[in-house]
């Protein structure tokens, strides 16, 4: 009976060592898909120049404005990339770790730092328009160092805010694509 | 019943030795064989626009859900990373190949494990010959 045990956690054991070892791509991380032309109409907007290069500086300036240090660019390609670190302690989690503890189950992680990252893309669209897309991400580390989350940024509202900047910024309309 | 033990005893351990013996030796470490990575990992495009292809690439990426790292022109390279609960990175780069098209290669590496399943790759490249309007070649 001793034995049967042990042969069953070690079968486990062993095949959760396995999988650990041996990590895989999911099916569909590079399949287009109905949500990524959503995502792309969401990220890019079409400005009526055919001046790129005033569009991406506009663009940098716009990241600045909202405190992201460049990381990156090459303007012969339109690609900026910038970073910026943050806090990010919610104040759910807070109150969620405050009760754990309070009901004796110790010290409960909770998300204390992220870098959010942005890549801005420009693109010559015919010989009048010029169009731009944003893509943000984040990941995010709790209060013992860990990841805790890695995860693309799909807010409609973000990337409205990030236009109307910048239209502001280059006295231009951003047309939805 | 013992044997069994055993023999799951000796599995185990040469699966925890399979993963890791230095962890040195990953630093020129290659995948399967390289001709065969190479093969999955590029096509041909009929083209000879160099930056025009670099430009489709990024668009394609971005397409694809990833934050672009870095491009450079001279080079013809462009790497991004995707999050979505996992950490995905590719680095592409393009060449010329001969005098009438051109080459592309993409590398994955999914968290900390290079992507060498073709699948991956054959659909970064029927995302990429959508964006280009040119069917990808494979090459020898």
């Amino acid at each position: 009976m001793l034995y049967k045990l042990h042969t069953i956690a070690l079968l486990i054991y062993s095949v959760f060592i396995v999988s650990a070892c041996v990590q895989t791509i999911p099916k569909d991380a590079l399949q287009l898909s109905q949500e990524s032309m959503q995502l792309r109409q969401l990220q890019t907007r079409a400005f009526s120049t055919n001046n790129e290069k005033k569009l991406l500086v506009a663009g940098a300036g716009v990241l600045q404005d909202l405190g992201y240090n460049i990381d990156e660019s090459e303007t012969q390609l339109g690609v900026i990339v910038g970073s910026k670190d943050r806090d990010a302690t919610e104040a759910g989690q807070v109150a969620a770790a405050v009760l754990v503890a309070a009901l004796g189950g110790g010290a409960m992680p909770i998300d204390k730092n992220q870098k959010i990252r942005a890549s801005i893309v420009t693109r010559p669209s015919g010989k009048k328009q010029t169009n731009l897309r944003i893509t943000l991400q984040r990941v995010v580390w709790n209060t013992q160092g860990q990841i805790s989350k890695t995860q693309s940024i799909e807010d409609p509202l973000i990337y409205q805010e990030f236009f109307s900047k910048l239209s502001n910024a280059v006295f231009l309309e951003a047309q939805e694509i | 019943m013992k044997k069994i033990f055993a023999v799951l005893a000796v599995f185990l351990s040469l699966s925890l030795t399979a993963c890791q013996t230095s962890s040195m030796n990953k630093v020129m470490e290659t995948d399967s064989s390289q001709v065969q990575m190479r093969q999955i990992q590029s096509r041909a495009f009929s083209t000879t626009n160099r930056k025009g292809t670099l430009r489709t690439i990024i668009a394609t990426l971005q397409d694809l859900g990833f934050v672009i790292d870095k491009a450079d022109d001279e080079l013809g390279t462009v790497s991004g990373t995707k999050l979505d609960g996992y950490s995905l990175r590719m680095t592409v780069t393009v060449r010329p190949r001969g005098k009438t098209q051109t080459l592309v290669r993409a590398n994955a590496t999914y968290n900390v494990t290079p992507v060498s399943d073709p699948q991956p790759y054959q659909q970064f490249f029927a995302a990429l010959e959508k964006a280009m309007f040119l069917t990808a070649q494979e090459v020898d």
